[in-house]
């Protein structure tokens, strides 16, 4: 009879939820109806805590003044086209007198109320990513009343990654929370330090006033939050580094061609990039008026174009201009700065002097978010197109036969020419491939850079120090410089501001070419003392 | 160079600052021979890129040292003597403040900066003029020279010295004014900047000491530290083989040469009445070495010829057809340098031992053979 007695009790209280709940939120929606504003305000608690999925439409209704009571507390909800729809049930309610309802009014206790339970109640959203929303709503709020339907919400939550952040937040609410026992306080600590970020460090950077043990878990928990964000951190540095860096390789590639493979001093290089940024802007104006739909094509389609605009324009360079000048390499300085001003005045008299607009297609933009990393697509894009353009470039001097005919004038000219090597073609076209390459490099920091007559300006001296760094005459040297010339500078920028960073770079690079005249990567033999 | 052009340009430069000098003191505005003003400051701008280019032309011409970064040299000058001239607008600038330049008190600043203490005195400045391009050049030629870095690579740096000059005097923080530089002079040791005497006066001082300069340098070319300075410009292995410590000789005159061009930036200021940070931007040091293309490479009047007339083409240019000018300054350098290697006195003066400028031919094809 005793074990009959307590089997009936425990299915009576195993039962009493489910049958309270309804109860209780019946009661609650009856509460709503009521003129006094706290019981409106304890009906909204009521109505959130019991889980009801009425509970969000009839809040939602509420907060945007939707939400109609009859005099017998029968509740209605106002749809947007004027039609009502019973509140309790959800079917439509023709019958409703819309002179016979009063709005349930609000007053800034509900509206708070109000605020908190859609809080809460997005919990339960169908949608994971509201679900996810609210989660971390809460966790920044850390508001210990939206405990109990946290509790619930992690009990039947079925996403894993929404139940994590789920219980971040719970353990960010108990934290906050006067009655929560000292070991579950130690146990969210723990929750808190795993996710780790900035959000998580300000959390527990406000705990302090808590006991001992506590204010020392979140201390050590945030030394280890610490170590972890500046690992992300200088991971963060490292990528913008090799952005910086790539975005000098693909300025110094061409450079290293003409004045690494050739020795000669071509101070107009600057301007074979901005007029690859030009052919890029004159594609981009030529498809937006013939064909709109081409316009994410449009970087792709300006590669090729600015290679042979500039490559045309580096033959005609070398066969007017440099040739007179082999073996002068300061006369070829002089001249080549002087036809690098006709270049920029010539861009300047077609163009003006203004920034032209090059637009970026829809793949270049939007970033993603790698761990503690944001990785922004056009500078990836930039990375891999200079790696592109390296490999390219070094793969042309090594396999094809023109390669092999430059690497053999520049090694040794009169031998070369004793084998029926067209020399001076050779020089031509070894011209006009560093010039093409930088026309390529125009069109990817066409997407970075103003678009105007001084762009090329900007890099001359960066090239030229790249090139130097990394040693002459070496594709890797140039390649090893260029990105570590990015990454030092992007490492400083955050100790000593940009514009030291950058001056820093030059010191020390004027120093490193004093200790190592040849660069990193120095040519070895006799072509050295030259 | 004849004694004959040395003596003719000493007097044309001096007699003739003189010259207009009185002619615009003493003719009345109306009469046909008088003399504007803004001709006096023009001309006394033009002296001061002299200066610059008898300064390129001494490492260059004569030391094979290709200086793209002279120009900041001269424009160190410059700062130094703009720092004693805004220190002695005292009071009279825009805030009134007589312990600040308008700039810092602006910036919010409250006490003078350390490098600022002593600007106040004329013969401070007039140290500093000399010993801050100097003492750079020093210890920047000692650098470079000592490890033998050369010809195109020590041209890179000096470039990449300048451009860090010149991002770095961009910056508020440094107290040199930022971008705006300093300006808006009242007074140069108790003249005022504006007056016609002053200025008159600044053109002579000027002349003067131009010609102090050429003959500093026509005697040092002229003498046995000259005659090895040029044998390294044309074999530099060679002259260190024969004993010689080529390093040494590159930087006496490196470090003259600098000085050279400091001075001439502080004349200038004075007479343009401001300095900012783009007198260090690389262009300017690529056309002072233009000026020495055109003139004459290794012929120290030409590099005051050169000067002067290019800068008479940049007047005339960008005040009737600025469109034209980076046309005509850069075709300038391409004609130059493939048709006129030795400059406009390439084509009067003839040649005498003590100016051989070029390398032989041989030499150039045994450098295109190798290399």
């Amino acid at each position: 009879m005793k074990r009959l007695m307590c089997l009936l009790l425990l299915a009576v209280l195993a039962l009493a939820p489910s049958g309270a709940r309804a109860q209780s939120s019946d009661d609650a929606l009856a509460a709503l109806a009521s003129p006094s504003f706290d019981t409106i305000r304890r009906g909204i608690e009521q109505l959130t805590l019991s889980g009801d999925p009425r509970s969000l439409p009839i809040i939602v209704a509420l907060q945007g003044g939707r939400l109609f009571a009859r005099a017998d507390h029968v509740l209605s909800i106002k749809l947007d086209d004027g039609t009502f729809v019973d509140a309790a049930s959800g079917k439509p309610a023709p019958d409703v007198m819309a002179s016979a309802l009063k709005q349930v009014r609000m007053n800034n206790p509900v509206r708070g109320a109000v605020d908190a339970a859609l809080g809460s109640l997005r919990l339960f959203a169908a949608d994971p990513a509201t679900r996810l929303t609210a989660a971390e709503a809460v966790f920044h709020s850390h508001d210990p009343s939206a405990l109990p339907a946290l509790h619930k919400a992690i009990a039947k939550e079925p996403d894993a990654g929404v139940k994590a952040r789920m219980e971040q937040a719970r353990s960010a609410a108990a934290l906050y929370a006067d009655d929560t026992k000292e070991a579950d306080r130690l146990a969210a600590v723990e929750v808190i330090k795993a996710r780790g970020d900035l959000d998580s460090r300000a959390l527990l950077d406000g705990l302090s006033n808590q006991s001992p043990a506590v204010a020392k878990a979140a201390a050590a928990a945030i030394a280890s939050i610490d170590r972890v964000l500046q690992l992300w951190s200088i991971l963060q540095s490292v990528y913008y580094g090799l952005s910086l860096g790539s975005v000098l390789l693909l300025a110094a590639a061409g450079l290293a061609i003409t004045f690494g493979v050739m020795g000669v001093i071509n101070m107009a290089h600057g301007e074979m990039v901005m007029l690859g940024a030009y052919v890029t802007f004159m594609v981009q104006q030529a498809i937006r008026s013939a064909a709109p739909g081409l316009f994410g094509a449009s970087l792709l389609i300006s590669v090729p174009l600015a290679f042979i605009v500039a490559g045309i324009v580096g033959i005609i360079i070398e066969r007017t201009l440099i040739r007179w000048l082999y073996g002068r390499p300061l006369e070829t300085l002089l001249a080549t700065w002087g036809l690098s001003l006709v270049l920029q005045q010539a861009v300047r008299s077609i163009f003006g002097a203004d920034n032209r607009n090059v637009g970026s297609p829809d793949w270049m933009s939007g970033a993603t978010q790698l761990g503690g990393l944001t990785i922004t697509f056009n500078r990836l894009y930039i990375i891999i197109f200079s790696a592109m353009v390296v490999a390219a470039l070094m793969a042309a001097l090594r396999y094809t036969s023109l390669g092999l005919r430059m690497r053999a004038v520049t090694q040794n000219r009169r031998m070369a020419a004793a084998m029926g090597i067209r020399t001076p073609w050779i020089d031509a076209l070894t011209f006009g491939l560093g010039s093409g390459v930088a026309g390529m490099a125009g069109v990817a920091l066409s997407q970075i850079d103003n678009v105007s007559p001084n762009l090329g300006q900007g890099y001359i001296i960066d090239s030229f120090m790249v090139v130097v760094f990394g040693g002459v005459g070496n594709l890797w040297g140039t390649v090893v410089g260029a990105l570590t010339l990015g990454v030092v500078n992007k490492f400083l920028e955050p100790v000593a501001g940009a514009v030291l960073a950058k001056i820093f770079v030059l010191v020390l690079l004027i120093l490193f070419i004093q200790r190592r005249p040849r660069g990193m990567f120095p040519l070895k033999g006799r072509a050295v003392e030259t | 160079m004849t004694k004959l052009s040395a003596t003719g340009t000493l007097v044309l430069m001096l007699g003739g600052a003189v010259l207009l000098a009185v002619l615009n003191l003493t003719t009345p505005p109306t009469a046909e021979l008088h003399v504007s003003t803004y001709v006096v400051s023009l001309v006394g701008k033009y002296l001061c890129f002299a200066m610059l280019a008898l300064a390129v032309d001494l490492v260059w011409g004569f030391g094979g040292i290709l200086s793209l970064g002279h120009a900041a040299f001269f424009a160190l000058g410059g700062y130094a003597m703009g720092m004693y001239l805004m220190r002695s607008i005292g009071a009279r600038g825009v805030y009134g403040n007589a312990m600040l330049p308008d700039f810092m008190v602006f910036l919010g600043w409250h006490e003078l900066p350390w490098y600022w203490h002593g600007f106040d005195w004329f013969v401070f400045a007039a140290v500093m003029v000399v010993l801050v391009p100097g003492i750079l050049a020093l210890v920047f030629g000692w650098l470079a020279f000592r490890s033998r870095v050369t010809g195109v690579y020590l041209s890179i740096i000096t470039q990449a010295l300048t451009y860090a000059l010149l991002l770095a005097f961009f910056r508020n923080d440094m107290g040199f004014g930022g971008n705006n530089g300093m300006t808006d002079f009242k007074t140069i040791v108790g003249f005022d900047v504006q007056a016609e005497t002053t200025r008159c006066a600044l053109l002579v001082i000027t002349a003067a000491f131009l010609c102090v300069q050429f003959l500093v340098a026509r005697y040092l070319v002229g003498s046995r530290f000259g005659k090895v300075l040029i044998a390294v410009r044309d074999a530099e292995a060679r002259t260190r083989f024969l004993g010689y410590r080529p390093e040494s000789y590159k930087l006496v005159v490196w470090v003259l040469s600098a000085i050279m061009a400091g001075i001439g930036g502080a004349l200038y200021v004075p007479q343009v009445g401001i300095i900012n940070p783009s007198e260090f931007s690389p262009a300017n040091s690529i056309e002072a070495v233009i000026w020495v293309a055109v003139g004459g490479r290794g012929t120290l009047c030409g590099a005051i010829l050169g000067a002067v007339l290019v800068n008479l083409g940049k007047t005339y240019f960008t005040s009737v057809l600025p469109e034209l000018w980076l046309f005509a300054l850069g075709a300038l350098f391409i004609f130059v340098t493939l048709f006129l290697p030795r400059g406009v006195m390439g084509l009067v003066v003839h040649r005498t031992p003590r100016d051989v400028a070029e390398p032989t031919p041989v030499e150039s094809a045994a450098r295109e053979v190798t290399g």
